[in-house]
């Protein structure tokens, strides 16, 4: 994800924000570096600030039609996701927050689950932009390649996965989104209760989450959401959400999005075990180098007890 | 139309003084004890039961609160939502042979079970908060409250005004689906504006609920879309039923003592 954080930052002139890696994926907003290109020019009249901006879907918005109309489309991006935007434009202004991008707003308001108030907007803002990417006009069918392989050693099936999926989506009560997450390598996450504790790594799993929480608290990496609040289906489907589930795995997902989003998952997973090993290695190297020198003396005590004998 | 349930809410409905209560504290409340027992208890004969609570209809036609909230709403809200908890607080009854022969009340207090609720909860909860709030509204509605509840009101929040701005800074604060109270504390023996998240209601906590709103998306998207503050205006302007709300606490003040009592002099 681009760290969504488009922060329009003056007067560094430090023209591309750093994406990082998983900027790689998400098509760059070329627009925003050429008006950091303009302000660094002019002496810097602008106060400092980074707002967020509202991200439109990659496709317009009647794109998805006839299975997720334009009406929703226009409400659901333009009114809800807009809103979030700009209420927490207004929550950081001049606050800790202020400059940080996105995903460390998301991590330090969650706060180890006693939530702050930024966190509920930080997060939807995000969470929303994550829904539109993971949607493409003419989706749905079935992932292939690498994906398709971890989906059936870590479900069973392609089948199993969707009907898993499917009924966590039916069955999470009141506001939330049902994800697809990459369980990658780092267990003690230090940051609230991890809902797969077990020993079992590198592995796909289907979680749920309340109102606007999401993976990336538990440390996680996300790689397929549906949105299950109401109104992202009451407009088209009303009360009736396993059908509008339905849709969406038959209509909408873009596995092409998932497939890419799990390559920089496994790509980061391997970079935190190499950091790991890295770790280790400068801990044992402490350590081996205190025994040499105990090895020393005990062999010195050695001695002198042989001799004593003699 | 519905059919109308068997153990209807008492606390929803005006009820005579001496008749059947329900709101008892839980400790005095004899609740059945929970023991292996399902629908053929007692009697060999018996056929399966099959359906244990209905869906009770509002007390106004579909279309009596429009223009502020249409038929078409009050259809999918009513026919498809609240319906859809009945059926599924059925099945899984029909599944379980412990939780049997419960009044809706205690069926949700039960299955709150002091904070770790059983699966039945939120679909017991939600018929019983559904209940409630087709009750809490009522056409030509709005308004202000009169006499005792409006003393009791400015009492507790210095004026109708305080409330009011209260109550909706509540619905609009809520995030993610819940309900906003206008509650009688039992213990406190005062009135308070309350939110609870998805299916909680303050029965659970043994309080008197007098009048409720739900804000849950379901509930105003199809008239407002995502313009909750319009929808709680429409609600507290057009639609809540003072009536309703002061039948409740008149009810209440015979297990709640609101005020010093006056002993008579000799």
């Amino acid at each position: 994800m681009a760290a969504t954080a488009t922060a329009t930052i003056s007067p560094p002139c430090a023209l591309i924000p750093y994406q990082g890696l998983r900027g790689a994926l998400v098509s760059t907003r070329t627009f925003q570096s050429t008006k950091n290109q303009r302000q660094c020019g002019r002496a810097a009249a602008a106060p400092i600030s980074a707002k967020f901006d509202l991200k439109p879907p990659p496709y317009p918005l009647d794109a998805l039609e006839p299975h997720m109309s334009q009406g929703t489309m226009s409400y659901h991006w333009g009114k809800h996701h807009r809103g979030y935007v700009e209420k927490l434009n207004m929550q950081i202004v001049g606050t800790d927050l202020d400059g940080m991008s996105l995903e460390d707003i998301i991590i330090l308001s969650y706060n180890k689950g006693d939530i702050l108030p930024a966190f509920n907007n930080a997060a939807q803002i995000w969470n929303h932009d994550f829904f539109w990417e993971s949607m493409v006009p003419n989706g749905g069918g079935k992932p292939s390649g690498d994906l398709l392989e971890l989906i059936e050693r870590d479900f069973g099936s392609f089948e199993k996965f969707s009907a898993k999926f499917r009924s966590a989506a039916s069955t999470q009560f009141g506001s939330g989104w049902v994800w697809l997450a990459y369980k990658a390598n780092r267990l003690n996450v230090g940051n609230a209760s991890n809902p797969r504790p077990s020993d079992e790594d590198k592995k796909l799993v289907v979680v749920k989450s309340p109102n606007a929480v999401n993976p990336l608290v538990w440390d996680y990496l996300p790689l397929l959401t549906i949105d299950v609040w109401e109104h992202a289906y009451d407009l088209d489907f009303q009360s009736r959400r396993a059908d509008y589930v339905s849709m969406f795995m038959e209509k909408l997902v873009s596995w092409e999005t998932v497939s890419a989003r799990l390559e920089m998952a496994k790509a980061q997973a391997v970079e935190r075990e190499r950091e790991e090993e890295k770790r280790k290695y400068e801990e044992d190297n402490k350590n081996s180098s205190n025994e040499a020198v105990e090895m020393y003396l005990d062999s010195d005590t050695e001695d002198s007890e042989v001799n004593d004998q003699m | 139309m519905g059919s109308f349930s068997l153990h209807a809410s008492c606390l929803a409905q005006p009820k005579l003084p001496w008749s059947n209560d329900c709101s008892q504290n839980l400790n005095s409340l004899k609740l059945p004890a929970l023991q292996q027992r399902g629908p053929n208890f007692g009697s060999r004969k018996a056929s399966k039961v099959l359906a244990f609570y209905g869906l009770k209809s509002p007390p106004y036609e579909l279309d009596a609160l429009e223009p502020y909230m249409s038929k078409r709403l009050m259809e999918t809200h009513w026919g498809e939502h609240h319906h859809g908890y009945v059926e599924g607080l059925n099945k899984q009854l029909e599944k379980n042979d412990i939780l049997y022969g419960y009044t809706l009340d205690e069926l949700v207090k039960v299955t709150y079970n002091n904070g770790n609720p059983l699966p039945e909860f939120n679909n017991a909860a939600q018929v019983w908060n559904h209940d409630f709030f087709w009750e809490s509204m009522q056409p030509g509605g709005g308004g202000m409250p009169e006499l005792g509840l409006l003393q009791q009101i400015e009492k507790d929040f210095g004026s109708f005004t305080n409330f009011k701005e209260k109550f909706i800074e509540a619905a609009l604060s809520l995030f993610g689906s819940g309900w906003v109270w206008l509650v009688l504390k039992r213990r406190e023996k005062r009135l308070e504006v309350v939110k609870t998240s998805n299916a909680v209601n303050p029965i659970v906590w043994d309080d008197i609920p007098l009048i409720s709103l739900d804000t849950w998306e379901h509930a105003y998207y199809q008239d407002y879309k995502n313009d909750r503050g319009k929808y709680v205006n429409a609600f507290m302007n057009h639609l809540v039923s003072w009536h309703v709300a002061t039948v409740r606490i008149i009810r209440a003040e015979a297990f709640v003592n609101l005020g010093e009592p006056k002993i008579p002099v000799a």
